[in-house]
Order: structure tokens, then sequence, then C-alpha cells
């Protein structure tokens, strides 16, 4: 069992959730991620870390709105208590000194960034963010990362930014502009399939923080297995930071769909079955 | 290793000598002569119709009635010199558990096997006792079938707990030492229960959500209901014993954390979570799982209740398990149950080698299962979707036998052949879990990735950490895994005493 201390919205389908976790404070590094289930029935899933508060004893993760298990997370309040919180797990970020770190980061990602970011800089580096987002309004802890970028640098779509384009076009231009020693890239496969692509014709070292299905996440059961180079590797003991040139990136995208029509199925089931019951005893 | 098949030591030897001595047991001997129990059947083991189990996930053996089982224990010949107890790993006093059947005695009976099994209502149902205590029972010898002494473990185990008045020991004054055992597997919980009667305070800490290790996420319930886990997990925190479950030992503390924290002794019984695949061509396509994957998601996830619970998994049509383990037959027959409509084991030797239980065999096959033996697969082809639609195998012929002493599978050139599939599940073996040996410096690590340890002792080269079972020995048994932890237990008390 652990606790909800807090969890809120921060833009529109991302939420953000503080769990207390004595434990898991105490040892957690950037890039490495936590398990939750988000009640009895819910399925097993990794977050990766976007904070952590000693002193609360706390642990916060940020997540998009996608299935059942993120619907369900994104109604806990205050006070509630969750069967599964177990961590870190996973290898955390290389941190060291680079020189120049660009950190490449959308949706769920900009949360998972931001420890990384935060020790890359405290590690002596020039950090440098970039943050994509659809439009203005799903852009959030800007505040955050001004406070330990030397420069901050954002991809949209909606011209409220002087910028029109998708993530690895502003990548190019940036690492045109400024010489960049490391990217880091964290958000959707997509995401961080162009970074790396983008990377690629440059020869600049590149790492994504893949994220496929998981189900135990301590290496037991090879659900989140992957092709990295020449050898399949396992992304929640492995991982889930990898070299974004050597990762097979067909084959990511492909079982991170296993379950699609699942999903759908699943996700049916609770809006008609356990949403409305969930919702008259919210209200009561 | 450690022999399953040593020679009795000398006080088990004595302590059955005194036992056939006994005065009742005398009597009991006398009042049905030798040849007349030869001449009995044996009795058979209830089961559900294949037909009707094979689409539930219920237990398919029964358990004998308590007229059966006296019977059953009537066979017993009460031999001076008992073959059983030398074929069984933990040396449990057969005959005298056996002869307290006979009796009338269950719960005494349930007690006795206690004394040197903790978990006797699960090795009643998983161990392979053909190949243990029954293939050296003497009445084999003398008339080609042994006493059912498994059935009637589990019988006596039943008994017990069912009737609700499981025997909680006198648990000894605390000794203030604190001791950590790491994974909640059969090893585990066995030395959990040793050392909390013993008056240390234990706590258990489980990776997982729910503890048993294999017993609960692998080992499916027509095989092993989670009730039985369930009254044993009871029973240890009736002793005192506290479980720590959503803990990773290595991750979220080290041992040397919880050395800080005030444990003076471990025990690592993390088992052999680490699937092996083939390294085929195809082999991440979709639809393709480990058998650790596969039974997890079904026995610890319930995604054979999806969408109810939220875990899926696939349902193949056509279902292919790699292997010919008791993994594999609980994987196949899992399938099965799930609606394939062929579930079909793959397996590169022939049906001799099959490492499973002869009864899982039997079962599989009255349940309708298919085999295909002297075949391996080669590669996997996928549909437009990338799922997985068929596998190219060849066909296998036996040469000299390996270090297994088992015969070695030689492909035959030429005889590839495609199989139509949609849902594969690879159970080829588990090596040890890596986990621990990564981030515990000075733990001595052998060349399978195994715990090195003292076979004496089961110390490791850490001082006061002690390790058993699967992390040690690779996939083997529960009742090897409590053998470990039995000795491990021991050697521990003598630790935390010093
Ligand atoms: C499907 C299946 C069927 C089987 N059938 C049979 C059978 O019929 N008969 C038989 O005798 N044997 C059978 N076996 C083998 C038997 O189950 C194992 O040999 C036995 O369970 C080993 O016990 P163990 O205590 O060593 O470890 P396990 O049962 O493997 O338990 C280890 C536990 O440790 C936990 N763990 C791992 N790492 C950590 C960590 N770092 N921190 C905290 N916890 C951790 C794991 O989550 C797990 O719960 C079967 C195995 C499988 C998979
Ligand atoms: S060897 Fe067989 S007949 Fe003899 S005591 Fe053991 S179980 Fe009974
Ligand atoms: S999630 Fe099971 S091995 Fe990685």
């Amino acid at each position: 069992m652990a606790k909800i201390i807090d969890r809120k919205r921060l833009v529109p389908n991302i939420h953000m959730i503080e769990i207390s976790a004595p434990d898991i404070v105490k040892r957690c590094k950037p890039g490495q991620f936590v398990i939750l289930m988000p009640d009895e029935k819910g399925e097993r899933i990794p977050l990766s870390l976007a904070d952590w508060d000693e002193k609360r004893g706390s642990i916060t993760c940020v997540f998009m709105v996608v299935g059942t298990s993120t619907q369900k997370l994104s109604r806990l309040r205050s006070g509630d208590d969750i069967p599964v919180c177990v961590g870190p797990l996973g290898k955390p970020a290389e941190i060291s000194k680079f020189g120049t770190v660009l950190c490449a980061a959308g949706c769920y990602g900009i949360g998972a960034i931001y420890p990384i970011a935060r020790a890359l800089k405290q590690a002596g580096n020039t950090v440098m963010t970039l943050v994509d987002a659809k439009a203005n309004y799903l852009i959030y802890w800007e505040d955050r990362f001004k406070e330990i970028s030397d420069k901050y640098f954002v991809s949209s779509r909606d011209g409220f930014f002087d910028c029109k384009d998708y993530i690895p076009k502003v990548l190019k231009d940036v690492l045109k502009d400024n010489k960049i020693d490391r990217v880091i890239s964290i958000g959707c496969t997509y995401l961080m399939y162009t970074c790396s692509e983008a990377t690629r014709p440059l020869n600049i070292d590149t790492y994504v923080h893949l994220n496929p299905i998981m189900v135990d996440g301590t290496g037991m059961c090879g659900a989140c297995r992957l092709k990295v180079g020449d050898s399949t590797q396992f992304a929640c003991v492995d991982g889930p930071e990898f070299d974004g040139h050597l990762v097979d990136w067909n084959e990511l995208f492909y079982r991170r769909k296993s379950y699609f029509n699942d999903e759908i199925r699943s996700l049916c089931y609770w809006e008609r079955e356990e949403k409305p019951r969930k919702m008259t005893k919210e209200k009561r | 290793m450690g022999e399953d098949r040593k020679q009795l030591s000398p006080e088990l030897k004595e302590q059955l000598r005194k036992a056939f001595n006994e005065e009742w047991r005398k009597e009991l001997r006398k009042s049905i002569p030798a040849k007349e129990r030869m001449k009995m059947s044996r009795q058979d083991m209830p089961q559900r119709e294949p037909d009707v189990r094979n689409k539930d996930f219920k237990e398919v053996n029964q358990g004998l009635t308590k007229e059966a089982a006296v019977k059953e224990a009537m066979r017993c010949l009460d031999c001076a010199n008992p073959q059983c107890v030398r074929g069984c790993p933990v040396g449990i006093d057969i005959p005298s558990f056996i002869k307290l059947i006979e009796k009338g005695e269950f719960s005494e009976s349930a007690r006795k096997i206690k004394e040197t099994n903790s978990l006797p209502a699960v090795c009643g149902r998983v161990c392979p006792q053909e190949t243990q205590c029954e293939e050296l029972c003497n009445l084999k010898k003398a008339t080609g079938v042994p006493v059912a002494i498994g059935n009637l473990e589990r019988f006596v185990s039943d008994y017990e707990r069912e009737g609700g008045k499981v025997h909680v020991p006198e648990i000894s004054v605390s000794t203030g030492r604190k001791v950590a055992v790491i994974g909640s597997g059969p090893g585990g919980l066995t030395v959990a229960g040793e050392l909390a009667r013993k008056g240390h305070k234990v706590t258990v800490f489980e990776a997982l959500h729910v503890p048993g290790g294999v017993l609960v996420y692998g080992i499916p319930e027509f095989r092993l209901p989670n009730d039985i886990l369930n009254a044993e997990v009871d029973y240890l925190r009736k002793l005192g014993v506290e479980f720590r479950m959503n803990f990773v030992v290595g991750m979220t503390m080290t041992i040397e954390d919880l050395r800080k924290e005030g444990y003076d002794a471990f025990y690592i019984g993390t088992g052999a979570g680490l699937p092996n695949f083939m390294g085929i061509p195809g082999e991440n396509l979709i639809g393709i799982y480990s058998a650790n994957e596969y039974l997890t998601r079904v026995n610890l996830m319930r995604a054979n209740q999806f969408p109810k619970y939220d875990t899926p998994v696939f349902l193949g049509k056509k279902a292919v398990v790699l292997g010919g383990g008791n993994v594999a037959m609980d994987s196949v027959r899992t399938a099965q149950r799930l609606g394939a409509e062929e579930a079909t084991i793959v397996y590169r030797r022939s049906r001799k080698e099959m490492p499973a239980r002869a009864e899982e065999v039997h079962h599989a096959e009255e349940e309708g299962i298919k085999f295909h033996f002297l075949t391996n697969p080669i590669r996997y082809f996928s549909d437009e979707n990338n799922r997985v639609k068929a596998m190219e195998c060849i066909q296998m012929e036996l040469g000299e036998p390996d270090s297994s002493g088992r015969r070695r599978p030689i492909p035959i050139e030429g005889s590839e052949f495609i199989m139509e599939v949609d849902l594969v599940v690879v159970s080829i073996g588990n090596s040890p879990n890596p986990l621990i040996g990564k981030v515990t410096p000075g733990l001595k690590i052998g060349k399978w990735g195994n715990v090195e340890v003292d076979w004496n002792t089961m110390a490791t080269s850490l001082d006061g950490v002690y390790a058993g079972g699967d992390i040690v020995r690779g996939g083997a048994t529960v009742i090897l895994a409590m053998g470990d932890a039995r000795v491990a237990a021991r050697e521990m008390h003598k630790y935390l005493s010093a």
C-alpha cells in the first residue's frame, strides 16, 4: 500500500501524482522509474520519476491519460491508497560532465527528463532544454526548466510561439547554432525516434529513455525486451536508457501496440461498468 | 550440488528405527499380514473430467477421501529399512506419517510431516514423487506399484487445514535478533517459518505484490489453488513473521542498507527469475511470450478475467509451447483453458526425456494437448501486423548423452517444415535472477550466474548471508528449495546464537 499525497492536472490530459514512498526516495536517481498498480484489479505500469522530496518522503510522477490504468490514476485524490508502488527500478541515467547537453522532451517526458536535466546541470554541464508541445497551453514546468537551463527552446504547432514545427526541425536548428555534445530525449516513442534520427547524421551521442510494456519490472518476464544493436535487452533492468542510434525502432513501435485492441476493450468496459459506480461513490 | 539420493544420516536412521520399534507400530504391522497389504490396489486420485476441467482454472485433483486415504495407508508395509525416505530430499519420516493415517490420527500425521517439511500441502501436489520417494518404495520393487506417498501427504495437510485446526507450535522466547528473508518463494517461506519458531524476528521482503514466488505467479491454480498458499502465509504471520511486499532488495534497499537497519542475518531466495530465449529470428514478434510472462499475466494479474481485470493476454487459436518441463505443461494447459483450438507442446527430445512430472503429462494428454516430439523451431514469420503467424521447425534425432545424461538432440538436415501458430510460449528454462549479484559487492557469483554457497551450510561469501533454492541451483524444484532452506535456517540459527 502506498498513500497518495497529491494528484493534480498539470495541463489537459497530463497529470502529476505525488506518492508517499519513504524508502524509494532515499535511493532513487535520475532516470529511474517505479511500477504502480492503480487498484487491486489494475495493471502494473511503469512511470518515470519526475521528482522527489526527501523531507516529505515522497516521489512524483507525471503521466498522460491514455488507457484504463492512467484513467484510474487520474481520479485518485489525496489520502487514497494504491496497492503497488515499487522501486526505484532500472538503471539511473548516466550523469557526468559531458560539456553541453540538450534535453529534448515532450508530453509526460517533460516531467521525466526534469531530474536528469537538473542532475546534469549540477554535474557542471551547460544544459539546454527543448520542449515540444502541440500548443502553448500544453506546456508545463516552464519555470522549473528555465531555472536549470542555460537555454530554453520550445517547438510547437500553434503559432503562439515563434515556431510551427515538430521537434526534429527545431532540434536541427539548435544543433546548427550550438555545439552540442550529447542529446537526451524522453517522450512518446515517435518523438524519441525522430530526435535520434535527427542527430544520427551528425554523430551526436543520443540517449533515449524507452517505455515498452512491462509487467514485473525486475527482469523476470521479458515483456519489456527489445532489440538494441545486435542483442535483445530487457528495458527494466538493462535500461531504460539506451543509445537512440542502436534501438530497433520498428520493433519497439509494434511491440508497444501489442494490445491496442485490448486496451480499447478495457477502457470501454471501465467506462461502462466501473466508472459510473466510482462516480456515485465520489459524489456521496 | 546437494545429492538427492544420499545415504541416510546416522541420526535419521536412529530416529526411524526408534519409531519402527514403538509398540503401536508393531501392533499395527501385525494387524494385517504383509501379503494381504501387497494385494491391495492403489487408491486412485479422484479427478475432474478432462473435458470439463480443461475449460476452467479449478483444481484438477480432488484429493483422497478419508476412507481411501486409510486404505492407501494400509498398503504401506512399514518397512524396517524404508527406502522411500532415502528418495525424499528433506528426509520426511514417511512410514511414521503413513502409519498415523492408518491409525486414523490425521492431525498427528500432519504434524509429523511438518517436523521436516513446512509446506506439505504444496509438496503433496507438486513434488515429482515418481522420481523421489515413490521410485524407491519397496512396494514398487515387490509389486510394481508404489504407495501413493504424495497423495497421502496432500491428504493429511488438507485435512489439517480444512479442519481449521492448524497447529501453531510454541515460539521460543524472543532472541532480539533480526533476520531478512529475500524472496517469498517456497525457500524463503521455509526459512521464515523455521527461524520465527526459534524466536528470531523475521521480515520477508518480496518484489511482487503477492507472496509465494513461483507458487503464485508460475504454477496455475488448477494445480495449486491460491488458498493453500494463503493459509501458509497466514500461518507464518501467526508465528510473527512480517511481510514487506513491493520491496526489491538491491533496488529499494541493499543488503548493506538492511544491515544498517539492524538486520543480523540474511537469506537470499530470489529464485530463477530470468527467462531464457532461443535467440532465433523473429522471437520478439507480437504473440511470443516467455513462460514467465504468460503465466504471470494469467496467475498473478488474472488476465483470464480480462476485462474485469485490466491486464490482457493473447488468446491463441493455435498455441504452441516450446519445452518439456513442468513450466511448459502449465503453459500449454493454460492456453487450452483460455480457449485455444489447438494447444501443442513442441519439444526437441522425445517423450522419455521430458522432465515434467509424469502426472502432469498424463493430465495434459487427457485434456487433449498435442505433442510434437523431436522438433525444434528455427525461426518465426509474421503477418502484416507483426503478429506471429507461423514457425519454421526442424526435426531432430537423438545422439550421445550430454552432460545432463539425456541424449543430445541433433537436427536432421532437410527436415524443415512450417507450422501455423498464433501464440508461442517459450518455456526452455530460467536462469538465476542476476539482480542481487550485480548490486551486492563481495557476493560470489558462479559461472551460471548462480549465487555460490558452501553446500554444507548454504553460507555465501558474505558474513551472515545465506542462499538457497533456484538462485543457487538454477531452475530446480520446490522440495530442493525447501531442503536448502532448512539447512540454511539451521546454520543461520547457529550464527545468530553465537
Ligand atoms: C510454472 C512452473 C511450474 C513449476 N512446477 C513445479 C513442480 O510441479 N514441482 C516442483 O517441484 N517444482 C516446480 N517448479 C519449480 C519450482 O517452483 C521452483 O524450483 C521453486 O519455486 C524455487 O523456489 P525459490 O524459493 O528458490 O524461489 P522462487 O519460487 O522463484 O521465489 C523467488 C521470489 O523472490 C522474489 N525476488 C526476486 N528477486 C528479489 C529481490 N531482489 N528482492 C525481493 N524479492 C525478490 C521473486 O519475486 C519471487 O517471488 C515450477 C516452476 C515454474 C515456473
Ligand atoms: S518404502 Fe514404501 S512400503 Fe516401505 S515404508 Fe516407505 S512407503 Fe511404506
Ligand atoms: S518488465 Fe518483466 S522483464 Fe522487464
